[in-house]
């Protein structure tokens, strides 16, 4: 048994694929916070808890009403991406032309009512998701073992992220985002609708969420916390990246959980902090992020 | 991130202090000493005390938000810590209860000095993101250092020791005098520092930094002396609060204490004197009085938080200074 710089494989590659699997959730969900602030100017605070019940609809999917987990990869972003659109159609638009820090204001308080729900129905002890059959087992490859699931994971987010990148950079319907989001009184005066543009990117940037959420529900025991604390985690994701780019995003996100599964190797007792101390570290060097434009 | 206290104010300064509103806030300075020596009678102490430390810990994130115009996200930090130092020194180093609190305090300054100077390279909403950040890296400091923390548990049973070696304080009343006089002490405080040159200063940075700047004043000075005087309060109502229950647990560094914080201000009045009192005696309240509903009081809470977000900007004594067209 050969050693890895005094660790032994298992571990590393094993702490490796952790530290990827948490960098698919921190690069969905920062994406996701970026696409809406992009936008809507608003550090969206519900994007945890809009995480914790895209895991909880895929779990009533499957427990009240039989539907599979394929379905639910579907039909949970669908389903909470339809609150998110009543949220930004019914709360936040009214409060679109006031200072950014009411939106975070505001999205906090709604975290804490959907939270508060969820807790009150299920109790903060999680409930299981099995994983489904077809992904089930693992491969050998040598020098570790690779649980299907975990691998279908990082795929899907990895699809998922440059999906999204593809769709704003590249395409009419990005562009038209990317005016919005320079000018939108011009974008407007063009003939695009733009209130209609920022619903449908709240709501689409909550699906994300959500889809992270079903991702999450066979690893992770459905609870009501479980986007709580995660969430803190991809703020400092987000300032460490700075929220200039999608490509940064998903770059950052990635690269970070890597950095948090390796610390996990060599330091455990860094691991909770790993990526606070790079947030420092960054600002002292970069205060506008990696990938963000100066303030 | 300009105007975030004044927006909501339009047509009402409420900086200005014209003779008649020096004269009303000198009267409500009177009562609200009045209303302390009766409260202890009136009411259960212990309470009283539990509003006193909160409306201090609110005064402080409002000097820091309604005057510096900086949302500081991760106020639990300082209160948590300086209320995790001042249980340790009082149970540990035998220290007595001034004392103990003095150093909690000196932490919740130093933490605020080392955040502060990182925070303030960022503006607005990332501003807000880093200091929770930092924040709940001291979250999990304290979660992992149980030899310090006590973890999960706490600091129990801290000594309440005796005030200056001579008077003990193991009686409700007697501690009440002490945190009376705290609050007091740090209400007169924040009252001379947003009326110093220095306060007018970071007024005028919150509500324009640009020109601010081009005024010639070094901004990022001004607005890291706010952020570590905040702080410094802050961690003297954590510090207090540990002397009084006996305790300090890790809800007190957690991030759901910094939007209580924010909650209270906001309740209260943003960027008013006294809101943050108001506002701190009203949440105080409202979990008393619905701690039987259990989990349903995070969702009333939130409630609150977008209520006061949509309809009610102001705040009860923001609202009261409207009527009555004097600042508050």
């Amino acid at each position: 048994m050969f050693e890895l710089l005094g660790v032994p494989p298992q571990a590393l590659f094993g702490q490796v694929l952790l530290g990827l699997i948490n960098g698919s959730f921190y690069a969905i969900l920062s994406l996701g916070l970026a696409v809406i602030f992009g936008l809507l100017n608003i550090i969206n605070f519900t994007h945890g808890a809009q995480y914790m019940m895209g895991a909880f609809v895929a779990w009533m999917c499957l427990n009240y009403l039989g539907v599979n987990y394929w379905a639910a990869l579907i039909v949970a972003p669908i389903v909470v991406g339809a609150t998110g659109v009543a949220i930004e159609r019914l709360l936040l638009k009214r409060i679109a032309h006031l200072d950014h820090l009411y939106g975070l204001l505001l999205t906090f308080g709604l975290a804490l009512i959907i939270q508060g729900l969820f807790r009150n129905q299920y109790g903060a002890s999680g409930l299981p998701y099995a994983i489904p059959p077809q992904l089930s087992g693992g491969h050998n490859l040598g020098f570790m073992f690779l649980p299907n699931y975990r691998a279908w994971v990082i795929a899907a987010s990895l699809i998922v992220c440059l999906g999204t990148w593809f769709l704003v950079e590249k395409t009419k319907l990005g562009a038209y985002l990317r005016a919005a989001t320079e000018n939108p009184t011009l974008t407007q005066a063009f003939g695009i609708n733009v209130p209609l543009l920022v619903t449908l990117t709240y709501g689409f940037g909550v699906a994300l969420a959500a889809f992270a959420g079903v991702l999450a529900a066979p690893i992770y025991a459905v609870n009501p916390n479980m986007g709580g604390d995660l969430i803190i985690v991809v703020f400092a994701v987000v300032v460490i990246g700075g929220m200039g780019s999608i490509m940064g995003a998903i770059v950052t996100g990635f690269s970070l959980g890597l950095i948090e599964g390796l610390t996990k190797v060599f330091y455990p007792e860094g691991a909770a902090t790993v990526i606070f101390v790079i947030m420092v570290l960054v600002l002292l060097v970069k205060p506008a992020g990696l990938f963000g434009r100066a303030a | 991130m300009t105007d975030l206290a004044t927006s909501e104010a339009s047509g009402l300064t409420l900086t200005e202090t014209d003779d008649g509103a020096a004269r009303l806030h000198r009267n409500i300075f009177v009562a609200i000493a009045a209303l302390l020596v009766v409260a202890p009678f009136a009411v259960y102490p212990v309470f009283v005390m539990k509003v006193l430390c909160f409306a201090l810990f609110a005064l402080a994130f409002n000097l820091l938000l309604g005057y510096g115009g900086l949302l500081s996200f991760g106020h639990a930090a300082y209160f948590g810590m300086a209320s995790y130092v001042s249980a340790y020194t009082a149970k540990n180093w035998g220290l007595t209860p001034e004392l103990a609190i003095l150093s909690g305090t000196a932490v919740g300054a130093l933490l605020g000095l080392v955040f502060g100077a990182l925070a303030i390279r960022r503006q607005g909403i990332y501003f807000a993101m880093i200091t929770l950040a930092l924040a709940q890296m001291v979250f999990f400091f304290s979660l992992q250092t149980p030899r310090f923390t006590g973890g999960e548990d706490g600091i129990q049973a801290v000594p309440r020791g005796s005030f200056l070696g001579l008077i003990s304080l193991a009686d409700d009343r007697t501690l009440y005098w002490l945190v009376a006089a705290i609050f007091m002490a740090g209400l007169l405080l924040i009252y001379r520092i947003i009326h110093s040159p220095f306060g007018q200063v970071c007024k005028a940075i919150r509500d324009n930094e640009p020109r601010a700047i081009s005024l010639g004043y070094r901004v990022n000075r001004y607005k890291l002396a706010v952020f570590v005087l905040s702080a410094t309060l802050a961690g003297l109502a954590g510090a207090t609060k540990a002397i009084v229950f006996q305790l300090a647990s890790l809800t007190d560094v957690y991030w759901t204490m910094s939007g209580e914080v924010v909650l209270m201000t906001l309740v209260g009045g943003l960027g008013t004197v006294f809101g943050p009192i108001v506002g701190a005696a009203v949440m105080v309240a409202m979990q008393n009085y619905l701690a039987t509903l259990g989990a349903w009081v995070t969702v009333v809470q939130g409630i609150v938080f977008v209520v006061c977000v949509l309809l009610f900007r102001e705040g009860i004594v923001g609202v009261i200074a409207k009527a009555i067209r004097k600042p508050l």
